[in-house]
Formats: C-alpha cells, sequence, structure tokens
C-alpha cells in the first residue's frame, strides 16, 4: 500500500500541470481576489460637476474634502461617466442643487451624503453635536479572511475529486486496474492508497495556501493548527471517497468529467466559496448546509476567523465525516474493477 | 497441462484467446464450467491472493503509468508479493539494465513488452500467463522476448501463452491447441498438427489469365498431392485466382506441375514453395487465413 500511494504521487508531481491547478491556481486566486476587495478604508470617491453657474467654485470646495475628488465634466462626459460608475454622483448647479445619482449604488449613496456635508457645511451649517470617530478593524472581518477557508475548501474538493477521479479512471482505461488485479494485491489497499497520497499533499496545500494568506494578507488563524489540520484531514477523507464514488464505474475520462462538474459545480456556488450562502432564499438553506463542502467551509471559517475549538463544530464535522464514510462505502461496493 | 511445458493458443482475433487466458487467470468468470489452476479452483479473497502469489501474468493491452520509471514500476508490482525478485534480478532476466532509470513513456514498443513481462516474472512465478507477448514487435524484440521465454522455462517454468503467429507457436510451444469462433478446433504438438495434413509441402501458384474449372481435378491427380486448395488468397501472396497445393514430395511434385501447366498453354505468374506451417493447418480446418485477420 505504501508502495501504491508513493506511485500515485509520483504520478502527481510529476504532472506539472496538475501541480498547477493543485497549489498554484488557488493562490493565484486568492490573490486576485484578495487584491480587487482589499480594504482600504472608504477610499476617495470620484464625483462630477455639471457645467453652470459657479461650477468651479463648487468642484474646489467638493475636492477639498478628503473624501470626495470633484471635477466639472461636459453633459455627455458627465453621463457617460456615471452610468459607468467612473463618478458616484453628478452634482448640477442651480437652485435647487441637483444629485443626480442611481440610488442603488452603495457608493453613490455615500457620495450623497458626503457632498451634501460638505456643501451644507461650507454654506454655514454647524453642527449642533460634537462628534468623534473611533475606527475599529475587527480582525477576520475583511472578504480576504472570508475568502481563504472557502478557497481551502474548494482546493480540497477540487483536489479530492479530480486527484482520485482521473487516476483511477485512467488505470482503468489503462487496463492497468485489470492488471493490478492479477497480482495479490488486495483491493482495499489500493483504494486506501489513493488516501494517503492525499493526507500528503494536503498537507502541502493547507500550508501553501493558508501560508500565502497570512503573509500577504495577514490572514491569521485565530483558532488551533491541530483543529485546523484535524479538519482538512476529514475533509480530504471526504472528498477522496467521494472522488472515488464519482470514478467508481465510469469507462472514460469524458465520462468521469461530466460526472465531477455534475458533483462539484453546485458546491462551488452553493457552499459559500466565494460569498455567504445566506444569500440564498431560505427554503435551500438547509440542502446547503447539508453539502459536505459547506460544512467544510463553515467548521473552517469558525476555526480561522471565530477560534472555535474542535468540539464546538459536531454537526458540521458529522456531516463531512458521513459523506466521506457513505461514499466510499459505496465505492467500495460498486466499484468496477475492470 | 504438465509442469514445465509450455502450451500455446493459437487462432486468429476474435477467436477467444484472450477470453480464455482471462478465465484461466481468474480475471474473467466462466459462463460454465469449473477451472483449476495448479490444482487449485478460483476462489474471492485469502484463497484466490495466494494463488496469485505464484501466477505470474501479462495481459494483453495493459499500459503501464508512463510517469513512472522502470525501477519504481517493477518496486511497485515487487510490493504485491510476498516472496519476488530483486529490480536488479528481474531487470537482468529481461535485459532491461539500462533502462532502468527512463520513464515508461520513453521506452520504445519492445521494452515496454519486456517490461510488462518482467512485472509477471518479478513475482517468481510457477506458472506465466503471456497474453500475445509478441503482437506488433519488429522480429528482433520478438526474438529477445522469445529468450526470455525460454529462460524463464530453462529455469524449470510453466508457460502458458496466446498468438496469433504460427511461426512463434512453432518455436516456443511444447503443444499448441488452434482456436476458432471460441472452440478448440485441433490440440497437438506442432509437429503432429502438421502431420495431419499429410504432407509437409505447400506449393502455391497463380495463373496470368485465371484458373479454368476443371485445373483441380486434374491437379490432383499429380502424383504427391493430398489436397488442392483455391485460395481467394494464396496466402503467400497468390492473390485472386491463386491455388495451393498440399504435397508430399516437393521434387517429384513440382516438375509435373510445370509440365501439366505447360501441356495446357497455361502462364505461371506466380510460384512458391515452403514447408507446411501451422497456418496451413488453420487453412486446411476453416478454409481460412490465420495471419491476415
Amino acid at each position: 500500500m505504501f508502495q501504491l500511494a508513493l506511485a500515485r504521487m509520483r504520478e502527481f508531481y510529476r504532472e506539472p500541470e496538475a501541480v498547477f491547478w493543485v497549489f498554484g491556481f488557488p493562490i493565484v486566486l486568492a490573490f486576485a481576489l484578495g487584491l480587487a476587495f482589499r480594504n482600504t478604508g472608504p477610499g476617495e470617491l470620484q464625483v462630477g460637476v455639471a457645467p453652470g453657474a459657479g461650477d468651479s467654485a463648487l468642484a474646489a470646495t467638493l475636492d477639498s474634502s478628503p473624501r470626495l475628488v470633484a471635477a466639472v465634466l461636459d453633459s455627455g462626459t458627465a453621463r457617460l461617466r456615471l452610468r459607468t460608475g467612473r463618478i458616484a454622483l453628478l452634482v448640477v448647479p442651480g437652485d435647487p442643487l441637483v444629485y443626480r445619482y442611481d440610488s442603488t449604488r452603495t457608493e453613490s449613496g455615500l457620495a450623497r451624503l458626503e457632498v451634501d456635508d460638505v456643501l451644507q457645511r461650507a454654506r454655514g451649517r454647524s453642527d449642533r453635536v460634537a462628534v468623534r470617530d473611533d475606527r475599529v478593524v475587527a480582525p477576520g472581518s475583511r472578504y480576504i479572511d472570508f475568502l481563504i477557508p472557502g478557497l481551502l475548501g474548494m482546493n480540497l474538493l477540487g483536489s479530492g475529486i479530480w486527484g482520485v477521479g482521473f487516476s483511477v479512471v485512467q488505470a482503468r482505461q489503462r487496463k492497468l486496474l485489470k492488471r493490478y488485479m492479477a497480482t495479490p494485491m488486495r483491493r482495499s489497499h489500493y483504494l486506501l492508497s489513493f488516501i494517503l497520497s492525499r493526507l500528503v499533499f494536503l498537507l502541502l496545500e493547507v500550508v501553501a495556501l493558508v501560508g500565502f494568506g497570512w503573509l500577504l494578507f495577514g490572514v491569521a488563524v485565530r483558532g488551533s493548527f491541530a483543529t485546523l489540520a484535524v479538519l482538512t484531514i476529514l475533509g480530504a477523507f471526504a472528498f477522496a471517497g467521494l472522488g472515488l464514488l464519482v470514478a467508481s464505474r465510469a469507462k472514460t475520462i469524458e465520462g468521469v468529467s461530466g460526472l465531477m462538474n455534475l458533483v462539484m459545480l453546485p458546491m462551488w456556488i452553493l457552499s459559500g466559496t466565494f460569498f455567504s450562502y445566506s444569500r440564498f432564499p431560505d427554503a435551500m438553506i438547509p440542502f446547503v448546509k447539508a453539502l459536505p463542502l459547506t460544512a467544510l467551509n463553515d467548521s473552517l471559517r469558525a476555526v480561522m476567523i471565530d477560534g472555535a475549538g474542535f468540539l464546538s463544530l459536531g454537526a458540521p464535522v458529522a456531516i463531512v465525516m458521513a459523506w466521506g464514510a457513505v461514499s466510499f462505502a459505496i465505492a467500495l461496493k460498486i466499484f468496477r474493477w475492470r | 497441462m504438465p509442469a514445465g511445458e509450455c502450451f500455446g493458443l493459437l487462432g486468429p482475433n476474435g477467436a477467444g484467446k484472450t477470453t480464455t487466458i482471462e478465465i484461466l487467470e481468474g480475471l474473467t468468470p466462466p459462463d460454465s464450467g469449473a477451472v483449476e489452476i495448479l490444482g487449485t479452483p478460483w476462489r474471492d479473497g485469502a484463497a484466490g491472493r495466494a494463488l496469485r502469489e505464484r501466477l505470474g501474468i501479462q495481459l494483453q493491452d495493459t499500459q503501464l503509468t508512463d510517469k513512472l520509471t522502470v525501477t519504481e514500476t517493477l518496486t511497485l508490482f515487487r510490493s504485491f508479493y510476498r516472496q519476488s525478485h530483486t529490480v536488479d534480478e528481474v531487470l537482468a532476466l529481461v535485459e532491461l539494465e539500462e533502462k532502468r532509470r527512463a520513464r515508461v513513456v520513453t521506452l520504445s514498443g519492445g521494452q515496454k513488452q519486456r517490461l510488462a513481462v518482467a512485472c509477471a516474472l518479478v513475482s517468481k512465478p510457477e506458472l506465466l500467463f503471456l497474453d500475445e507477448p509478441t503482437t506488433g514487435l519488429d522480429p528482433h524484440s520478438r526474438r529477445q522476448l522469445w529468450e526470455i521465454i525460454r529462460r524463464f522455462r530453462a529455469a524449470g517454468g510453466t508457460v502458458l501463452l496466446t498468438t496469433h503467429y504460427m511461426e512463434e507457436a512453432e518455436r516456443l510451444c511444447d503443444r499448441v491447441a488452434i482456436m476458432d469462433h471460441g472452440k478448440v478446433i485441433a490440440l497437438g504438438t506442432p509437429r503432429e498438427l502438421i502431420a495431419t495434413l499429410g504432407a509437409e509441402h505447400v506449393i502455391e501458384f497463380a495463373l496470368s489469365d485465371g484458373v479454368p474449372a476443371d485445373l483441380a481435378d486434374a491437379l490432383r491427380a499429380l502424383g504427391g498431392v493430398t489436397a488442392v486448395r483455391s485460395g481467394a488468397d494464396g496466402g503467400g501472396g497468390g492473390g485472386p485466382g491463386g491455388l495451393a497445393l498440399t504435397v508430399t514430395e516437393l521434387h517429384r511434385t513440382l516438375p509435373a506441375l510445370l509440365t501439366l501447366l505447360q501441356q495446357r498453354g497455361l502462364e505461371l505468374s506466380l510460384l512458391t514453395t515452403h514447408h507446411a506451417t501451422l497456418d496451413d493447418v488453420f487453412v486446411a480446418l476453416t478454409g481460412r487465413q490465420l495471419r491476415d485477420t
């Protein structure tokens, strides 16, 4: 079994493409998304001023606010920029002043408040109550903090199903499974060797992704590393089982690819990898929560963000383990060895 | 099969050779009947594994893992058996020492096949199953494999092989079963089987203007001719319109044939002779060619 697992691992690391998709891709994804959604505070809001009486004075007033960048734009440009979101709001001089903006855009709402505040103060409005800002940054509240555990879960799913599924079907297609059957090898050893080799790569995957998140974005693991390790091992076991199940009958790579997508795509979308699954209708939530990736993502987030202990994760851990055990058992039962 | 024998299953593609050998290997369950290997019937579980310890099996079209090296592949197969040759020993058996570090994907067809046989030999088997071990190989690689099989037998091993090369069966096998459409149609030593033709030589010829209808009878009347076949394909390349004669005494029949043709004013477009082979036995039994299927 050890030799089988070793062979599996050699097969894997000698396939540079596979190595990239398992290790490189999630990191690139985390990097890109982390950059796109980085929290740089409220940031500066772009606003435009339409031509009219006192337009440049108006623009200068607005521009003096640290949170606004304002410029006088001709009406064509202004319309275009407003539509494409390059400016959040357009001020049209006159009496009354007109604020033109799209009220469904969060940025525009912020710009409306800020612009009005700056202009009213400039015209002599005084504040009745003294206020002081106290900005806090809660650890774990950034998008990247949400994303890294999700990517970790997704990666465990992908490498489990791809890694196991493809190589099983390939061995079957190449008649290698049949050849192994002609030796005294135990069948369970063959299946277990996949899990063993998955565990080794799992370690590397987790270290790579968590290390990357920590180094570049300061995503800390607030729970214990031991809990994280146990969770990822359970996750890898569950997904390797699922991968074996997917590959248990398929005869061709094309056939198994379709099945893999059928299994993985719903989970990518539903299981809260990139956005919280609470956005789905309430009626769907119980189903979504029963998916192994949802359960794993929830537990990973609980450990990494909230520092939850293993024992507090009973339900999701049970779901992950049940998926793994059931699919492994079914796979063993219906596996096509020839 | 007695121990130490080399037994050949010979037949065209689709004759049922692979199915037969896989039933014997315990990989395909038989529709009916019982199989015993080394005096043991196939059983699931530990008994089956114990039996597998004693067998060496090469399957017809296993593609070994491309990314592993020769040594790694053999180490893997070795790990399945309780008792086995070392990698170096088995590499020496199949003369692949130079390729020990090469990945499987870089090997030639003959080398891959020798590696496949090495995977079968690594378990120090008592009985070696080879399913078309030389199909698709060049003559040199084929002779190398024959040599490997001979050495295995010299060390006391028993071999069951399938082939559709009659030459291979004649050279390697003590006994041959000729198969067609899933049935054994002849069984014996290659010499015995050829002897059933009643003659040792085959003359094949073709005429430039086709064969007249009454010629066959005239040919049968020639001395020493035991059979006349009109081969749609004369095997030796006679082409349509060719005839094949099985003859006991080539040196008497051939001049008589030439005289006959000359008398009737027929012109030869082709004439070949050869010693009768298992191929001729197969043609005599089925009316079809063995090779060109």
